[in-house]
């Protein structure tokens, strides 16, 4: 009798699940047609789901432990159990092997069960509490009808009277199991997440972010220029159709495992986000409905149930009334501080900072509804060419006794030293002035762009408006095209990241270099010589542009070694590091929590002891330095750099010697 | 505003022009929406959503090249709703160095809006501030400048609040049609989208332009920073410094004059400017 009904059930499962993958892919073609190679994008989907997926997923051992059991066992046991039963191959090798599989399906789920018994808050709960219960239903039902085709079953078992009862109950349970693994899986169920996350890696918007053979971890993290030319493309995402295809495919492999949430700065601080929520959102927003079904964490004060959303339809509202809610609230999308902690935590590599920034394009792009001090420093950007509305003239009045090289005059160096906007900042003045006492220490050959210089753009892209940035991109790149030099080095891992990720999508390709970079080169050429550090316990705190937009986490640590400092390090610290709440704009829109973020980091630092906090970005700094009572001092690398300086006797007299010699034999 | 007068306001919808003028940064001298203009812009726009069936017309006498047409884009990038209407802005095209007078007055008396608005003073050429009283005597129109707000429009009379030094309001009834302008009293421009901005278009209306006689024979240089008055304090205590530093200095002598005729006015304004050797 099972005979007879197994492959029925299973093949039913198959076409139900192949009607819902149908109906999925076209929920997911909704979206803007996005360039990509599929076939290459499978080839790749075995390594990327190996190594970049599980390399993520193994910072939790248990949980990557426990996912190898189940997701493994079950794929096998998926595949063998089409053939053994559905197809009748009643082999006892593959009976075997199945059983074997099953059985790992069922250990696995054992453990999947017993993180459900007390879920951590970031978990969601609703359909994905019945999933280890699902999951065992299917690994049982599979090991309990295999049992016969390897003979280790009585064949009589099921031939008594009680047997019709026995095989009832069994393809009970196996189509319980089916429904959840095979039905669920295109139907929006949780095991959802394995359909449309396997065709998420394999068709990511950001291929380049994957590791490839040839070694080198792959890493993507500049924003995607939006088409200004253009005056029929769309300026941002207003409606969830807005998004490119595999966005919205990006967004339905969400886990709900919360890993994001745990690590977002502005859900700690209480502030109206959660980026679990904000994809769940993006989810609702694409098939259309309430997001009432979701069980998570809401947004910090904002009930679930309230919003609703369908693909054709505005996410934000568009005119602020009493009762004006779409999907999303724009002070959701304005909390965000880019601080890429939830794209570095996420097992399926869904990219939220994207999302957010495209939404924000259509907010102040289309509807000019940048909050807070928003406008005011976009109009300073484009009258201006700095934040703070400052005459770009006086660019240069802090080092009016440096004497500083200009490009102008000398044309061609080693080292373009980059600014940034900090140079209108009375505190990042003192570091950009110790910055060049280190350059100087170790006669590098330099000089800075002074008044031709504008802001790099990075405040303008964060907050939606991308032609402002590439206004100003398009400005810097053609000063730079005059002069020749190697390498860029900044202060601002801001300029740094923008000079060297997003300018080369417009044209301005550069070798950029942060200033801890640059230094630990210097140190290690020799051309520096330090006093030993004497002050107290120093943690470092990471830049969010430094170390997760740029992978530099050692340079600053081995600058700091080279000082004789050892690093107390912050129980949140390199790729975990938790952002100062200065990036994104987020001090400009200024939304409103329960907390202040550069008060939460401050504590991190409290807590490790550390009497210094060393910095390498003015933003942290001005947020860090900004925090009342902090336990702890605030200086950039370069300032304790320039401090422990040995002025070596030799370089007095031998002073800049050779002169702009090296730039001419390298680029010519 | 009270909802009970909602109701009128909705059948009380006019046409309003909006006269804009390419403004000019204070810091770096960057052509930009004028500060004043877009105020009056912004006060356009708050009326329309106040009144429905407000129409809104911008109106700029100049000629066209990148940079003014970069600084026009941005008054019409305000205009973010759906339905504004502002998706263009009429040209009234003249070489430079024209007087924009002749040419508004002539289109402004040729579509007859209901309410003229205006900044106080052009940011860049003369910036006289004399333009809004040009027009109103070219056009025989009251004017009232340094304006507030816009409270309600009935029976082809507009309820305005006039913003008077100190932060005093008077509350004035005008009939249409009217020339307003604005100052820093009324309340700031919006932020002006990219999006609706690159879209607008602009309605290129030939013009017979006159030279400015008067400021070609002028001759123009940057204005030099004067020296500014110090004010020297007496003061015995702490609060008598705060109240100096906060305080404007009260004018000394003069005279308020209330319910007396036009010409009484004149009279005393006319003794008042002979005692000051303004008028010899």
């Amino acid at each position: 009798m099972l005979e007879t009904l197994l492959p029925i059930l299973i093949f039913t499962a198959l076409a139900l699940a192949a009607i819902g993958a149908v109906r999925r892919i076209r929920l997911w073609r909704q979206g803007r047609p996005s360039p990509v190679n599929l076939f290459k994008g499978l080839a790749a989907l075995p390594r990327r789901y190996l190594v970049d997926l599980h390399h993520v997923i193994g910072r939790d051992k248990m949980i990557s432990n426990t996912h190898v059991a189940t997701a493994g066992g079950f794929v096998a046991a998926a595949v063998l159990m089409i053939l053994v039963h559905g197809l009748g191959i009643a082999n006892p090798l593959l009976g075997g092997l199945l059983l074997l599989a099953s059985a790992s399906m069922f250990v696995g789920s054992l453990f999947v069960a017993r993180r459900r018994i007390n879920p951590p808050k970031r978990l969601s709960k609703g359909p994905w509490m019945r999933l280890p219960k699902s999951l065992m239903a299917f690994s049982i039902g599979v090991f309990l009808i295999t049992l016969p085709t390897v003979g280790l079953l009585p064949e009589g078992l099921l031939e008594g009277g009680g047997s019709w009862l026995l095989a009832l109950v069994l393809a009970g349970v196996v189509a319980w199991g089916l429904g959840e693994m095979f039905f669920g899986m295109t139907w929006g169920g949780p095991m959802k997440h394995a359909f449309a996350g396997a065709l998420h890696l394999a068709f990511h918007r950001r291929a380049e972010r994957f590791s490839t053979k040839k070694g080198g971890v792959g890493r993507s993290t500049g924003l995607k220029a939006l088409n200004l030319e253009d005056e029929a493309a769309p300026l941002g995402v207003e409606k969830p159709a807005d998004f490119t295809w595999n966005q919205l495919l990006g967004f339905d492999a969400c886990v709900q495992c919360g890993r994001c949430e745990a690590v977002c700065p502005a859900f700690a601080a209480g502030q109206p986000l959660n980026p679990k929520k904000l994809i769940q959102d993006m989810v609702v927003g694409m098939a259309g409905g309430s997001d009432a079904a979701y069980a998570g964490s809401p947004y910090p004060g904002k009930p679930v149930g309230e919003h609703a959303g369908a693909p054709h339809a505005p996410i934000v509202a568009p005119v602020v009334m009493k009762e004006g809610k779409a999907l999303v609230d724009a002070d959701t999308l304005w909390s965000c501080t880019t601080c890429r902690a939830c794209v570095e935590e996420c097992p399926m590599m869904i990219e939220h900072v994207d999302a957010i920034v495209d939404m924000r394009r259509h907010l102040t792009l289309e509807r000019g509804k940048t909050p807070n001090k928003g406008a005011e420093v976009l109009d300073n950007l484009i009258a201006t060419d700095n934040p703070g509305g400052f005459d770009p003239s006086s660019r240069l009045n802090w080092a009016a006794d440096l004497n500083l090289p200009l490009m102008a005059v000398l044309k061609q160096v080693d080292v373009l030293l980059w600014l940034g906007d900090g140079a209108f900042d009375m505190r990042n003045q003192r570091t950009l002035r110790a910055l060049v006492k280190v350059l100087r220490a170790a006669e590098v050959d330099f000089a800075v762009l002074g008044t031709e210089e504008r802001d790099s753009g990075d405040v303008a892209r964060r907050l939606g408006d991308e032609a402002t940035f590439q206004s100003l991109a398009k400005r810097n790149i053609a000063t730079l095209a005059k002069y020749r030099f190697l390498q860029i080095v900044t202060c601002d891992p801001h300029s740094f990241h923008v000079l060297g990720n997003e300018y080369g999508e417009l044209g301005g390709v550069y070798d950029v270099r942060h200033h801890s970079t640059f230094i630990a080169e210097l140190f290690d050429a020799g051309r520096l010589t330090f006093t030993p550090w004497k002050g107290g316990r120093v943690t470092y705190h990471d830049p969010c542009y430094l170390g997760r937009y740029n992978g530099e986490y050692e340079a600053p640590r081995n600058v700091l070694k080279a000082l004789g400092i050892e690093v107390k390090e912050m129980e949140r610290s390199g790729f975990r590091s938790r952002c100062c709440g200065g990036g994104g704009g987020a001090p400009i829109t200024d939304i409103p929590g329960e907390r202040r973020i550069p008060d939460m980091r401050m504590n991190d630092v409290k807590e490790s002891g550390a009497e210094v906090v060393a910095v390498g970005c003015p933003q942290c700094t001005a947020m860090l330095e900004g925090v009342v009572d902090a336990s702890a001092e605030v200086r950039d690398i370069a300032e304790l750099v320039a401090d422990a300086l040995v002025e070596s006797p030799a370089a007095d007299t031998s002073r800049r010697p050779t002169a702009t010699t090296m730039a001419e034999e390298v680029i010519v | 505003m009270q909802p009970d007068l909602h109701q009128k306001q909705q059948q009380q919808g006019i046409d309003v022009a909006v006269l804009v003028s390419i403004g000019r940064h204070p810091t770096t001298g960057r052509a930009r929406r004028a500060e004043q203009d877009a105020r009056g812009l912004e006060l356009a726009l708050a009326m329309e959503a106040e009144l429905p069936g407000t129409r809104i017309s911008m109106l700029h006498a100049g000629s066209q090249d990148d940079s003014s047409e970069a600084a026009l884009r941005g008054y019409l990038g305000m205009a973010t709703g759906v339905g504004m209407g502002l998706e263009s802005m009429t040209l009234l095209e003249q070489p430079e160095g024209s007087d924009a007078i002749p040419a508004l007055a002539k289109h402004l008396a040729a579509t007859s809006p209901q309410l003229v608005i205006t900044g106080a003073r052009a940011e860049r050429g003369e910036g006289s501030g004399l333009l809004p009283y040009a027009l109103a005597e070219h056009l025989g129109w009251p004017l009232v400048n340094s304006l507030a707000s816009v409270e309600k429009v009935e029976n082809g009379v507009v309820t305005l609040l006039q913003a008077l030094p100190r932060g005093q309001r008077r509350r004035l009834k005008v009939r249409l049609p009217a020339i307003i302008s604005v100052d820093e009293a009324a309340p700031a421009a919006r932020q002006s989208a990219f999006g609706p901005a690159r879209r607008a278009t602009f309605e290129i209306t030939p013009t017979s332009p006159e030279a400015d006689s008067e400021l070609a024979q002028w001759h123009l240089a940057p204005a030099r920073k004067r020296p500014k008055r110090l004010k020297i304090v007496k003061a015995a205590s702490a609060r008598d410094r705060f109240k100096a530093a906060a305080s404007k200095s009260e004018g000394k002598g003069g005279q308020v004059l209330t319910d007396v005729t036009p010409e009484q006015g004149a009279e005393a304004i006319y003794k008042l400017l002979k005692e000051e050797d303004v008028l010899r």
